[in-house]
């Protein structure tokens, strides 16, 4: 061993120990000083109570179900529609001006109008208009609503993902005598989105959260069955139980996310 | 009459002119190296010609024809004419074959299976056989750029256009690209290139081409213009790139 | 304070009001000393309080309010509104408010939180059916192939599954104007409401829409009992218990519940 790797294994060795002491120091106090709070008893009976946890978990991961469910068709809709929203408002040629001009207007609205709201308007406005049964189901005018948001900020994502490619790979491309059409689909966009994936994963976690707003218009999806607990009775435990079930799949997705994006910057280096 | 005829091409960026009226042929199988300092308008000039940019003023003719009028698909023109740049920009997204294999397969219409042989012998000419399932992040600067060639030259063009090729490069790697242009010089390729290597440029060149701020002050066969430059520009140019 | 004035004080307050005992019972248990705040809904719904205005005392809440408040000594001047959600009333801590009256159910569960008073109401659970559902028998049998939706906070969720037992699992919905548009959307042909709920929505918000039948009050393990509710352990439980037992003694109540919720039995038991 080196003089300098002696020295950094002995720094080492002392940031874990800071880093230990402080972090159990902090726990510790947590866990001593907030039962001392005068509300700590109440707050324990509402909030962490073991029995009301115990009983209603089983049936809050069978409505997760749903929530994964209208995620799973939710999400390649929304690649999809945020893909081609960004590729309309980056049209150049002068006939495709509508799409344009569409495309921004669709973004603008959908970015600027509250999910919650175009959860309500969409999801009991358009079945409201006559929609013969099963095509009014709040499931698929409630999906379309997230669908659209979500493809609002996607589609900016993707936008600044077809900035990110340099255009230097533009000129190559073209200089071989592709078209337009063929530089975006060969060239730029497999770039692009490459580029784009951890901000997207984000955008995932986002969505899979948010899911829960089409418990607004009817379905009985966990926050929405957690609720109905609170209700019976008069405990907010089941909310906790539902937020446990959301952190087992967002906290993986989180660190993946940061790890994608991690990996990113050192490529980038 | 010339492959490649420049008719007072003129290039402006905003207010700033960049090609300020140039005259220049190149017959067919020459190499006419383009030299100057920096920002003298070399590399602008290339990408006029591959239509790359727009031009102002002026007319550039292929074969005789005017491939400069504004409005024409520029599409037809690039597949006759190849460019390589000096950052070689590969698909870093695809292989050394797939990179070489995409503009043919869209533009002349040709399957994977029916240009195999003829890119395969492509990498092979060019010492790159081993090379062609390789991502460019895997390959040397030397391996990219003339992967870079090689894409270009998969589309059959009739003129190539190489835009300080080496300057990118690693020195010791320079030699295998320049070596590639000999090789592309003995088939009779027409190329215009814009270099900093004057060794190459005087060794190889059919004609030189001096510019300075838009305009070719001086032009001619090497000797002439690298022994007896007339220009004071020329001189001072030369006396600091030969040093 | 002089004898003599104290005395001639007593002697007033003796002569000039019947409920002095409750006005002592009342005394100093109260938010703020010879104020009775009282919460509401917001807004609060016909027929419960009219116009959302319950200090005019219409509506069967704000009559029941301003007749508990008198027994209590009250004059309806010393009478306080104040607004407050359900998740408000129900979490543990301070009250802004006295007593709250806007529908709770009494539940054991909500009685370990807060406190309620004897029932001031025991309103039967009725099934209010869209236009298009409007020809359904109001039988069990009949009742189940229907698309149910139900408002998620309420005991009639618990109350739909164990009665009807529909074939399709229910929509939830977090307040009856949801349960309202989704009905209107027709993307449920049914819902439970208690009764009068039921009736107002028929007859003002939903077109087409009837109520097709109720429940007997006392059927199941769990009708409806509406109580006032109070911070746990609040002293004032006591003063507003012999109110409304005494209102219930002299018929002051029945009274109240036949002015403002009388039509409520034009509807047929359900099978």
């Amino acid at each position: 061993m080196t003089r300098r790797e002696r020295y950094e294994a002995h720094q080492r060795r002392r940031s874990l120990v800071i880093a230990s002491v402080s972090s159990v120091t902090v726990v510790a106090a947590l866990y001593f000083l907030v039962p001392l709070t005068p509300g700590w008893s109440k707050v324990q009976q509402s909030f962490f109570n073991g029995d009301t946890l115990v009983k209603t978990f089983p049936k809050l991961l069978e409505a997760f179900r749903i929530n994964v469910m209208i995620f799973l068709w939710s999400a390649p809709a929304i690649a999809v529609l945020g893909l081609l929203i960004a590729l309309a408002r980056d049209a150049k040629s002068p006939a495709l001006f509508p799409l344009r001009i569409f495309g921004a207007a669709f973004t603008d609205i959908f970015r600027g109008v509250p999910v919650i709201l175009t959860v309500y308007l969409i999801g009991f406005g358009i079945p409201g208009l006559g929609l013969p049964r099963p095509w009014n189901s709040p499931y698929i005018w409630g999906s379309l609503a997230l669908i659209l948001t979500y493809s609002a900020y996607v589609a900016e994502i993707f936008r600044s993902g077809i900035d990110s490619v340099h255009h230097s790979q533009r000129a190559a491309a073209l200089s071989l005598g592709l078209s337009e059409r063929q530089v975006m689909r060969d060239v730029v966009l497999p770039q692009a989105i490459r580029n784009v994936v951890p901000s997207q994963m984000n955008m995932l976690i986002a969505l899979q959260k948010d899911v829960s707003l089409l418990s607004f218009i009817g379905p009985v999806e966990i926050f929405r069955q957690a609720g109905v607990f609170k209700s019976l009775l008069a405990n907010f435990t089941p909310y906790v139980g539902a937020a446990i079930i959301f952190l087992i799949v967002t906290i993986p997705a989180t660190r993946y996310a940061d790890h994608l994006m991690a990996r990113q910057m050192r490529e980038r280096r | 009459m010339p492959k490649l005829e420049l008719q007072g091409v003129v290039k402006r960026f905003g207010d700033r002119t960049v090609c300020d009226g140039i005259n220049l042929t190149v017959d067919e199988g020459q190499m006419v190296c383009l030299i100057g300092a920096s920002g003298s308008g070399k590399s602008t000039l290339l990408r006029c010609i591959n239509l790359l940019e727009p031009i102002e003023d002026g007319a550039i003719f292929l074969d005789g024809e005017d491939i400069s009028i504004p409005g024409l698909n520029p599409q037809s023109v690039r597949a006759r004419i190849g460019i390589v740049f000096q950052s070689f920009n590969l698909f870093p997204h695809m292989t050394a074959l797939e990179n070489v294999m995409l503009a043919p397969r869209r533009v002349r219409g040709l399957t994977r299976t029916e240009l195999q042989p003829e890119v395969e012998a492509l990498f092979a000419r060019f010492g790159l056989a081993d090379r062609m399932h390789n991502y460019p992040d895997q390959l040397s600067g030397g391996q990219q750029q003339r992967v870079a060639i090689v894409r270009a030259l998969a589309m059959q063009p009739e003129v190539m256009l190489f835009d300080e090729i080496t300057s990118a490069l690693d020195p010791q790697l320079v030699g295998e690209v320049l070596d590639v242009l000999l090789m592309l010089k003995k088939q009779g390729m027409t190329m215009v290139m814009a270099t900093h290597e004057m060794g190459f440029a005087r060794e190889a060149a059919d004609k030189i081409c001096f510019l300075d701020s838009g305009r070719i002050i001086e032009e001619g066969p090497p000797e002439a213009v690298f022994d007896h430059p007339s220009h004071q520009t020329t001189q001072a140019f030369l006396a600091r790139a030969l040093k | 304070m002089p004898r003599a004035f104290s005395i001639a004080a007593a002697s007033f307050l003796l002569l000039s009001t019947a409920a002095f005992a409750q006005e002592q019972c009342a005394a100093g248990k109260t938010l703020t000393d010879g104020k009775f705040t009282i919460a509401t809904g917001n807004p609060a719904y016909y027929p419960w309080v009219v116009d959302d205005a319950p200090e005019s005392g219409e509506g069967f809440e704000a009559a029941v309010a301003y007749a508990v408040a008198e027994e209590m000594g009250f004059g309806a001047d010393d009478v306080v509104w104040v607004r407050s959600s359900f998740d408000e009333a129900i979490q543990p801590g301070a009250k802004e408010f006295d007593v709250n009256i806007q529908q709770y159910s009494i539940t054991p569960e909500r009685d370990q939180v807060v406190d309620f008073s004897t029932p001031y109401y025991t309103a039967p659970m009725a099934v209010l059916v869209s236009a298009n559902a409007a020809d359904t028998a109001p039988t069990i049998d009949a009742l189940k192939g229907l698309a149910w939706g139900v408002m998620g906070s309420t005991t009639a969720v618990p109350k739909l599954a164990s009665t009807i037992q529909p074939d399709n699992d229910p929509l939830i919905y977090g307040d009856n104007a949801d349960v309202n548009a989704a009905m209107t959307a027709n993307q449920i042909d049914a819902a439970l409401f208690d009764l009068p709920t039921a009736l107002f929505l028929s007859a003002v918000m939903i077109e087409g829409s009837k109520v097709i039948g109720q429940f007997p009050a006392d059927e199941g393990d769990n009708p409806d009992h509406f109580g006032m509710l109070m911070e746990e352990g609040n002293p004032l439980k006591t003063c507003v218990d012999e109110a409304l037992a005494t209102l219930a003694e002299n018929g002051k109540l029945a009274e109240i519940e036949a002015k403002w919720l009388q039509d409520a039995t034009g509807v047929p038991l359900i099978k």
